[in-house]
């Protein structure tokens, strides 16, 4: 089985957001992660390939500063890492994202499977998975809460895939596109795993190494616009704490409360 | 380029409440931009909802049924609707925010070479154009966002437009689709379908969510919880702490890496208030804590607090309800 995964380095969820009037977000000292859905299919492609064997090769498309994801899916036990980077990738959706996603795919050649997280915690728009499925011409299985079987040989898989009234077990013939919810415990990086992380040399594929032109990648080429992104009225919430006598006061109290906010 | 188009999700011939208020907002833009609201129904044996979609608000309905289509799969459902969507050149499509929505938006973005705009709570025209507000980074920053060429592509966030009322005197079209579907032309395979919120308040859709954290101190902890919810109609909810140790299902997840939910009302119970816990619910309206300790950071968000043992309080609550004649059961 070879596998691609794809990561995206996101701000810390804990980290305190900041946004400037022309718009740019930042994070102050907070950390940069792997984003926490993209772990879940780390790990369940980590699993994978020590049953079936394979590889499994980390992907992100990012500044040169995302290579420290790369480095994590590494220490964690991924065989290889690519960043895919040029300043004309800037701006790019993620339609145009799932363009550029996929001609790296193509360009490693034989893979089964490429997985990701549901949803990036920054942009929450779980759009790539679709989109990339789309641009591969490969079925997506997205929202996988469990992987049933798979059969190399045959090259099918079976999985559960979690909507909203419950799960879908479903076959797709392989290679497949799959998105990961919080399906398994990812597992700590290894000693092993950030020494070989440290000494990996990373390679950079750029557009020109993907066969894009200028204008297929970048923000000429995608269509979505955001004008402008702002920090959210903050309703000043300040807590009124219920006391009582007894519990049945306290109840009664409430009760009285959240009839007059008119919320029950 | 003429009127807006909203895709109705159906999961055994049911409509998501979700799907009903995209067409709720689908009404509001076409009035804005003097144009039709067509919906568009896929499925087997989905006829009947047409009717319905009229009276919420449709002015036509184009209905494709199709064996191939009873179950949502994306490719048979691309197939089907991209080249209705790329022939109409509708202004818009809306549709609900659902794990099917979202993938359905997803992979139309990529066939028809436009962009979708996810998570929209809020929504204008100006100058002509969809204007679209929705969170961000877990709902820590907005972003106002739009689409620069073809059909502008909208996926709506549940509870945050409302659900038209229906009006069972409006008329208007129901048009039968052709389908032409290669059964094998379609790659995956539905074997089996587990049921998991059989009888149970979807929490994406509820208007009240009773959760648990790790201060109801086991799975039978819940059992009180569960009672105050059956009392409000509420939802069930919970941390990842929880899941995690294997008090609840998973589907129970309310935070980063479970579900998002906005209700009116959110009574959090044992719940301390972390971060993760907090990002998933966007928009609620009144929060209210109750929990022993008095230094929880849930009280920094929540309107109503109470410092007690939850084991006696949400009990007292649940009591107190059905005494008021308050209580659904």
């Amino acid at each position: 089985m070879n596998i691609v995964v794809l990561v995206k380095q996101t701000p810390d969820t804990a980290a305190n957001l900041t946004v400037d009037a022309s718009g740019r977000v930042s994070w102050g000292d907070a950390p940069l992660i792997v984003n926490p859905w993209d772990e879940f299919a780390i790990e369940e492609s980590l699993r994978l390939k020590e049953k079936f064997g394979g590889k499994v090769a980390a992907i992100t498309m990012g500044p040169e500063s995302a290579k420290e994801a790369l480095k994590q899916a590494v220490a964690m036990g991924c065989d290889e890492a690519i960043l895919l980077h040029d300043p004309a990738f800037e701006g790019s959706d993620a339609v145009v994202t799932a363009t550029i996603l996929a001609a790296a795919v193509r360009k490693l050649g034989a893979v089964d499977l490429v997985f990701m997280g549901k949803e990036s915690v920054d942009g929450n728009s779980a759009q790539v998975p679709p989109a990339l499925a789309r641009r591969l011409g490969w079925p997506l299985l997205a929202y996988v809460g469990k992987i049933r079987e798979v059969d190399p040989a045959g090259r099918s898989i079976v999985v559960e895939r979690i909507l909203e009234e419950g799960r879908q077990v479903v076959r797709a013939p392989l290679p497949a596109v799959l998105s990961a919810m919080q399906m398994n415990e990812p597992r700590y990086p290894s000693f092993m795993g950030i020494r070989k992380a440290a000494r990996m040399a990373i390679p950079i594929w750029t557009a020109a190494d993907l066969g894009l032109a200028p204008d297929q990648v970048g923000a000429a080429a995608s269509a979505a616009r955001w004008p402008a992104i702002f920090a959210p009225p903050k309703p000043e919430v300040r807590c009124e704490f219920i006391q009582g006598e007894s519990p049945e006061e306290i109840a009664r109290i409430l009760v009285d409360r959240l009839l007059a906010e008119k919320v029950l | 380029m003429s009127g807006i188009w909203v895709w109705l999700e159906q999961f055994q011939g049911q409509v998501p409440s979700v799907s009903w208020e995209a067409l709720g907002v689908a009404r509001r833009l076409a009035e804005a931009m003097a144009g039709p609201v067509t919906a568009v129904l896929l499925g087997h044996g989905v006829a009947a909802r047409a009717e319905e979609a009229i009276a919420m608000g449709a002015d036509m309905v184009r209905v494709a049924e199709h064996p191939d289509l009873a179950d949502f799969r994306l490719e048979p459902y691309l197939a089907v609707l991209a080249p209705m969507v790329a022939e109409a050149q509708p202004q818009a499509v809306l549709l609900g925010g659902t794990a099917r929505g979202r993938e359905l938006v997803g992979g139309l973005a990529a066939e028809l070479g436009t962009a979708a705009l996810m998570d929209v709570i809020e929504v204008s025209v100006e100058d002509g154009r969809i204007m679209a507000v929705r969170p961000i980074y877990e709902g820590k920053l907005f972003a106002r966002v739009t689409v620069e060429r073809g059909p502008a592509l909208l996926a709506i966030r549940g509870r945050a437009f409302p659900k038209p009322e229906p009006d069972p005197s409006r008329r208007g079209e129901v048009i039968a689709v052709p389908v032409d579907l290669e059964a094998s032309g379609f790659p995956t395979e539905v074997l089996e379908w587990i049921p998991e919120a059989a009888g149970e308040i979807p929490l994406n859709e509820a208007r009240i969510v009773v959760g648990g954290g790790r201060g109801v101190g086991g799975p039978e902890g819940f059992e009180p919880l569960r009672e105050l919810a059956r009392a409000l109609g509420a939802a069930l909810g919970a941390t990842r702490a929880v899941v995690d140790a294997g008090w609840i299902p998973y589907k129970y997840q309310v935070g980063q890496t479970g579900k998002t939910i906005s209700p009116d009302l959110y009574i959090a119970c044992g719940i301390s208030g972390a971060i993760q816990h907090l990002s998933g619910l966007r928009g609620v309206k009144v929060i209210v804590a109750i929990n022993k300790d008095p230094e929880a950071p849930i009280f920094k968000v929540a309107r109503y607090g109470v410092v007690d043992d939850l084991f006696k309080i949400v009990p007292a609550l649940t009591a107190e309800l059905r005494r008021r004649g308050l209580a659904k059961v």
